[in-house]
Order: C-alpha cells, then sequence, then structure tokens
C-alpha cells in the first residue's frame, strides 16, 4: 500500500508544483502593479490619515454606484415633476406634483376603473396578485426541493444542476419556449387533445394566464432561491441533528425546531428577493402574455414601458411618477421585512 | 538591432503613405446612416439599390440598419429627440415625426419633380401648417383590405360574397366556412387601430368634430365598435387577436392566415409580397374589395415613408440619397421587386409592371390598386392627421378591453375620448 502511495505522490507533487509556478506567473502583473501603487498609498495614508484611507478604498464603487443607480433615480425623479414630451429635462415644463396627483386620482383604489389613469391601477392590483401568488408558491417550492436536494439521494449533483438549468436562460427564451408549449397548437394542447380532450385557449382566458404567468416566474427562478436555502442548510451544525436523533425527536419537529429556525435568515433573503423581483416581473410575462387577455396580466412596469415608449406621446413624466411610486413602495416593503428579520433574531 | 532596423523602417513609411495618400480618401467619404424595416423582401431590394448608388458615388457610403417594425416606432421616436437618431429611416408615423424631418428643398436637383409626383403624400410627412417642405418620399402606398381562402370556400361548398358586399355578408359566409372545416378563424382583423378604421370608415364614422379636433366617437364609430364586438361574442373572430394582448401592442394573423386557420383576413397590400411567398401551393388565395356599409366601401390608405431627419451632418448627401432612390427608374425597380403598390404618381399613372409576381399576387395587386381609387377623403384626412396614432391606439387598447370582457362598450367609447383628450393636451404642453 505505501508502495503504490510513494508512486502515486511524487507525479502529484509534480504537478502541484508546475500549477503553482503557473499561478506565480500569473499573478506576477498584479504584484507588480500592487507594489507600483504601494509608495503612493502610504503617501497618501500619511496624508489623510489610515481611518479616512477607508473613503478611499470604497471611492470607486461610490463613482460606479453614484453613476448607474443613483443618478438615473435623480433623473428619474426630476422627470417625475415635469411634463410634455420633450426628452432632455431642461427642455420640460415643470409640473409639480400633477403626474402624481393624476395617477392618484381614483373614487376607490380598490377599484380600478373608478381610476383616471385605470391601466396603473389594473397594473398595481395585477402585480400585486402576481406577488403574492408566485412569492408564495416560490418560498415553498424552493424549500422542499432544498430540503430534497440536502438528503443523501441518488444523482444529487445531476438534480441541482437541473434546477438551477432555467435561471441560466434568458428571460425572453424562457417565455418564448413556454409559450410556444402553451399555444393553441402547442405542445401541452396536443398532449390534451391526443387523450381526448378539447383545446384550451390559455392566453385568452384571465385565470390561466394568470396561472401561467405565476408558473412560468417560478419554474424560471426556482434554481437560484434554491441553491440560496440549500447553502443555508448545509450550514446547520450536524450535530444538533444527531442530538435530536439521540433523543428519538420526530422528523417533523426536527424540521420545525431546528431546520426552520436556522434557516431563517436565508429565507429571508429568498423572500426579500423573491418579493422584489416579483414586482420588478415585466419580460417574462410581457413575452408569455403581452399583458392580456385585456389587462388581466398587465404589470405595473409593463405599464411603465407603454407609457414611456409605445404610445405616439410619449408620456416619460407619468411614467417616471409610476416609477417613483414603485420605487418607494418596495422600499418600504425592503424595510419592512428586515424588520422582521430583526425581531425574529433578537 | 540590425534585424529590427528594415522592421522599423518598412513601418514608418507605411504610415507615411497611409497618411499620405490613404487618409485624404478616407476623410472625402460621407457614411450616412437609413434605419429599416420590411414587411416582406423591400430591405433586400433597398439593398441593392444602395449598392448600386455606392458603385456610382464612392463618395457616399449608407449603412442599412434592418430593425422590426416595433423598433421604428418606439425606439426611433427616442434616437431623434436625443439627437443621435439615422440620417433616413423608413417610417409609418410620419406625422408623429414631422417635427424631426428635414426640409430637402435647398439641397434637391429638382423640387418641382418631388412635389408633381409625391405632391398629396408630402402632407402626411410635414409639421401642422407646413404646406412646402419635402420631407422624403413614399417607399410603398398602402390599402387595406381582406384576403380570402379561397380553397377553404370550394371545400365549405359556401359562395363567395360579390363585390359590394356587406361586412355583415362576409361575416356570416367566413362563420359558415369556418365551421364546416373546422377552421378556427372565420374572420380574423390584425389588432390595428388603422385596420379597424377600414372597418369605421366604411360604416360612416367622420373622426373629426365641427372644430377640426378629434370627436372620435359617433355614430359610424360606434357601429363598427359593436360589430367587433358582437363577431367576437358570436365567434365569428377569435380573441386571440383583439383579446389576447392588452394595450397598443400590434396583432397581426399572417401565420394563422399562411396555415390555413383563417378564412378572411382583414389587413392590407404589404402582406402580399409575404403571401406569394410563403403560402405557394399550398392553397388558393385572392384580395376582395372591402366591404361595403353605411358610409361605403372604403378601405384604408398609409404606407411607408423614406424621410430624412434633420439632425444629419451632411444633407446635401443625403439629398443625393433620395434623388437617386426618388428617381421614377429606380423607384419602378424597388415598387416592382417588392411587388408594393406607387406611392408614385406617375409611376401609378403609367402602371407598373410586375414581372416577379405570381398570378395570385399580380391579382391581388390589381384589386388593391382599384381600392386607391375608391379611398374615402376621411380616409386620407385620418392618415395624414398628425396626432392619428393617439387615437388609433386610444382604440385598440380599449376596444380589446371590451372584446375580452374586461369593460363594457361604453366604458370603452367614454375611455377613448379621454385618452385622446389626455395625450393631445400632454403634447401640446410647452
Amino acid at each position: 500500500m505505501s508502495g503504490v502511495s510513494s508512486t502515486i505522490r511524487p507525479e502529484r507533487g509534480m504537478a502541484t508544483g508546475a500549477l503553482a509556478r503557473l499561478g506565480q506567473v500569473a499573478v506576477l502583473p498584479v504584484g507588480v502593479a500592487l507594489r507600483l501603487l504601494d509608495p503612493p498609498m502610504r503617501w497618501m495614508q500619511r496624508m489623510i490619515g489610515a481611518r479616512r484611507m477607508a473613503y478611499v478604498f470604497l471611492l470607486p464603487n461610490f463613482v460606479f454606484f453614484g453613476l448607474f443607480v443613483f443618478l438615473p433615480i435623480g433623473i428619474n425623479v426630476v422627470f417625475s415633476v415635469t411634463g410634455g414630451t420633450a426628452l432632455f429635462p431642461s427642455q420640460r415644463p415643470y409640473v409639480g406634483g400633477d403626474q402624481f396627483a393624476y395617477l392618484f386620482d381614483c373614487g376607490s383604489y380598490l377599484d380600478p376603473s373608478s381610476c383616471r389613469e385605470d391601466h396603473f391601477w389594473r397594473g398595481v392590483a395585477n402585480t400585486a396578485k402576481f406577488v403574492v401568488f408566485q412569492v408564495t408558491a416560490m418560498v415553498l417550492l424552493s424549500l422542499v426541493t432544498a430540503l430534497v436536494l440536502n438528503m443523501k439521494i441518488r444523482g444529487r449533483g445531476f438534480f441541482r444542476a437541473v434546477y438551477f438549468f432555467p435561471v441560466l436562460l434568458s428571460p425572453v427564451v424562457v417565455a418564448l419556449i413556454w409559450k410556444w408549449i402553451l399555444q393553441r397548437d402547442g405542445l401541452l394542447n396536443a398532449a390534451i387533445t391526443t387523450l381526448g380532450g378539447q383545446k384550451i385557449l390559455f392566453f385568452v382566458d384571465p385565470g390561466w394566464a394568470m396561472f401561467w404567468a405565476v408558473f412560468v416566474s417560478v419554474w424560471a427562478h426556482m434554481g437560484f432561491y434554491t441553491l440560496i436555502l440549500l447553502a443555508g442548510l448545509q450550514a446547520i451544525p450536524a450535530d444538533l441533528y444527531e442530538a435530536a436523533e439521540m433523543d428519538a425527536t420526530p422528523r417533523w419537529r426536527v424540521l420545525l425546531r431546528i431546520t426552520l429556525p436556522l434557516l431563517w435568515p436565508n429565507m429571508i433573503v429568498v423572500i426579500v428577493l423573491a418579493l422584489i423581483k416579483g414586482a420588478q416581473t415585466f419580460d417574462e410575462v410581457f413575452v408569455l402574455t403581452g399583458g392580456g387577455p385585456g389587462t388581466a396580466t398587465l404589470m405595473v412596469v409593463q405599464y411603465i414601458y407603454e407609457t414611456a415608449f409605445s404610445s405616439q406621446v410619449q408620456n416619460f413624466g407619468l411614467a417616471a411618477a409610476a416609477s417613483v411610486v414603485l420605487g418607494v413602495v418596495l422600499f418600504v416593503l425592503t424595510l419592512l421585512q428586515f424588520a422582521a428579520a430583526r425581531r425574529k433574531e433578537v | 538591432m540590425r534585424a529590427a532596423t528594415p522592421v522599423i523602417a518598412s513601418f514608418t513609411l507605411s504610415l507615411l503613405a497611409a497618411t499620405a495618400f490613404g487618409g485624404p480618401a478616407a476623410a472625402e467619404t460621407t457614411t450616412l446612416r437609413m434605419t429599416w424595416y420590411s414587411d416582406g423582401n423591400e430591405g433586400e431590394v433597398m439593398a441593392d439599390l444602395l449598392k448600386r448608388f455606392h458603385e456610382q458615388n464612392k463618395d457616399i457610403e449608407i449603412v442599412l440598419d434592418q430593425v422590426p417594425f416595433k423598433a421604428i416606432n418606439e425606439t426611433l421616436p427616442v434616437q431623434l429627440a436625443s439627437g443621435q437618431g439615422p440620417d433616413m429611416a423608413r417610417v409609418v408615423d410620419m406625422g408623429g415625426l414631422s417635427r424631426f424631418a428635414l426640409d430637402m428643398r435647398p439641397f434637391l436637383k429638382d423640387p418641382g419633380y418631388w412635389e408633381t409626383n409625391f405632391g398629396p403624400f408630402l402632407e402626411w410627412m410635414r409639421p401642422a401648417g407646413d404646406t412646402k417642405s419635402i420631407p422624403g418620399f413614399m417607399t410603398q402606398l398602402t390599402v387595406t383590405g381582406p384576403f380570402v381562402n379561397k380553397t377553404l370556400f370550394e371545400q365549405a361548398g359556401v359562395a363567395m360574397p360579390g363585390e359590394k358586399s356587406t361586412w355583415e355578408d362576409w361575416a356570416k359566409a367566413a362563420k359558415q366556412v369556418a365551421d364546416k372545416v373546422q377552421a378556427p378563424f372565420p374572420l380574423a382583423l390584425d389588432r390595428s387601430g388603422h385596420r379597424f378604421y377600414a372597418l369605421a370608415v366604411s360604416q360612416g364614422t367622420q373622426v373629426f368634430g365641427a372644430n377640426g379636433e378629434p370627436d372620435v366617437v359617433d355614430g359610424g364609430f360606434k357601429r363598427a365598435a359593436q360589430l367587433v364586438y358582437d363577431w367576437h361574442k358570436s365567434g365569428v373572430m377569435s380573441k386571440e387577436l383583439w383579446g389576447s394582448v392588452s394595450g397598443t401592442a400590434y396583432r397581426g394573423a399572417n401565420d394563422e392566415f399562411k396555415n390555413a386557420q383563417v378564412v378572411m383576413y382583414l389587413s392590407g397590400s404589404w402582406q402580399i409580397s409575404q403571401f406569394a411567398k410563403t403560402v405557394g401551393d399550398a392553397f388558393d388565395w385572392v384580395a376582395v374589395p372591402n366591404p361595403c356599409g353605411l358610409g361605403g366601401c372604403s378601405s384604408m390608405p398609409g404606407g411607408a415613408g423614406l424621410v430624412a431627419f434633420k439632425t444629419t451632418q451632411h444633407p446635401k448627401e443625403v439629398a443625393r440619397v433620395m434623388d437617386y432612390l426618388a428617381s421614377e427608374p429606380v423607384l419602378a425597380e424597388f415598387y416592382s421587386r417588392s411587388l408594393f403598390v406607387p406611392g408614385h404618381l406617375g409611376l401609378a399613372k403609367k402602371g407598373l409592371d410586375y414581372p416577379t409576381a405570381s398570378p395570385e399576387a399580380a391579382a391581388a395587386l390589381k384589386v388593391f390598386t382599384a381600392s386607391a381609387a375608391q379611398i374615402s377623403p376621411i380616409a386620407y384626412r385620418i392618415q395624414g392627421y398628425s396626432n392619428s396614432r393617439i387615437v388609433l391606439n386610444a382604440v385598440i387598447s380599449r376596444l380589446g378591453q371590451a372584446v375580452s370582457g374586461e369593460t363594457t362598450l361604453e366604458d370603452a367609447y367614454k375611455r377613448i375620448t379621454a385618452d385622446v383628450a389626455q395625450q393631445i393636451a400632454e403634447r401640446n404642453k410647452k
């Protein structure tokens, strides 16, 4: 046995050595660059002090976020208080809160048809419905899948890859694939008629259209959330389960008393991310149902897109106001979620 | 070092030669961009013509950006507003984009030729109140009209209604055929405001009030809307077009027609080349005159124009390209190879040969050309109105909601009126 080991070890050692040398060569330019940066950094630290150096290191990120996140948010807010059809803010008349007043001009917020801008409120109602169903289904299915994939089952690696694969696809591709499956002469209707049933026009019935919008969204994104929960499950110390096993604790009790409480921080991440992504849903549903039938699957983001770009009067002001409203709602929801998580941790 | 010396010397010499000879020649070439969408083969034809132009005019190079139709309506206006648009583009919403159009008169060889041959259509491209500018020419004149699957009629043993038949006659016949041959779409109408107005004008809608402003919901409009609504209820029309998507989304039934699922399809002359190519011998199809109503038998005119934009840095070169493309022989070749109804009065008068057209396509072109002569003045007025897309989009969006069962027709009428008023007010904000 030792003889076998002795013949293998040197080969491994050679390979590792070669790899290490290759690595050293590859990182050589980085090392040189860091050495070159060293003197000016030391000089800067002497000038501004060690504590302020943290801000220097954060500066590139601040610049990136400022240019690509905060500046567009600011421009959006400026657009939301202006009117007309001009593109440049300097050419747009200031209208104050008129766009918001127009959006919120409703007889009853529970009845979109009583609102002046009914499409916005139909979008709000549909998005709320979509988020409730989608987030619930997403969290439950991701949890069950993660629990199953965390068990010692045959082909575990294969199944993990299978569940994650749809995440890698473009949302437009996902929607087109499902559209081909669900259309009048699609795969599903072919199966139904083969079994002796009648064709179902899924995109003409509001209930079916919303069901498939939720289903496709869950199918496409579940792998990502499953992965987060799986990481959480693997971080739970094994000795807790061993102790429970020694005490002959029933499995459901282990799930409720050990797994779920320790998985809660990951669950919060999943819920918050799913909520935000759900409220921002656009591309998949737009390609799949076009917002129809009628406005049954029209989401807020589609309303924003259509108001700003697809009508002849490109109403950037109204679209920007709707974006601000959506942004505020998402911000408040995120804060509430984090507050709930903190209370649970305490 | 001795080996490197000749390399450095030859590199330096090449650089000098490139600066001396290549530099000025490259600087003399002007590159223009043309944004283009296609319904059929017209993009290929235009690419051929531009190549030929470049061979004769080496100093001008044109990059043809072929984009989807949606990009013409949604992306191009933003590009133009930001000053980053192309030099020329093929557009449909000529009135809506007229504020960006270039008046080419100072640069054209013979503006009189343009006035004589494109006169009535130039009005569609001009901003309100402008009666003189020349921004472009029509790449095609379109006429709406129905295509009928003749084979399905024959298989069902139902006689096709004749000329001057009403919409109701055709709807009844199409339903009978569809029931007998199990076709899912008896009558299909593109989900487009423009197509809806082919029906509405024949029902007598006037669109504009006495003050010249839009007064969309009148008796003729209501008759047309009621027909569309009732046809969806009775199964003459499938909800898959008007009822399955929301807002202003366009949906056509081209694919369904090509797959012999549609008995009668109201679309227009721009489909001829596509159907001639894709249907082939699969079934016999014919174009028929627009059905009639209380307001007559008029169809809707339309079309696409190649328009130059004032943001161009090279107006003289743009005008040279436009002069070439709008010249009679070049335009005749373009219309003929693309199977388009000519938007050039001289060519329309002389008549065009379509040597590449199949017998079905040639017959359809004849029907659409005859329909063009019967278009009512109100139909031309809608087409030329600079806010026409506001009206057309409001109609699709709200009628679609009524068809899907989300609202009533009465609610749709109120919303159409409110939408049109609100959007025109927004556009007029300074």
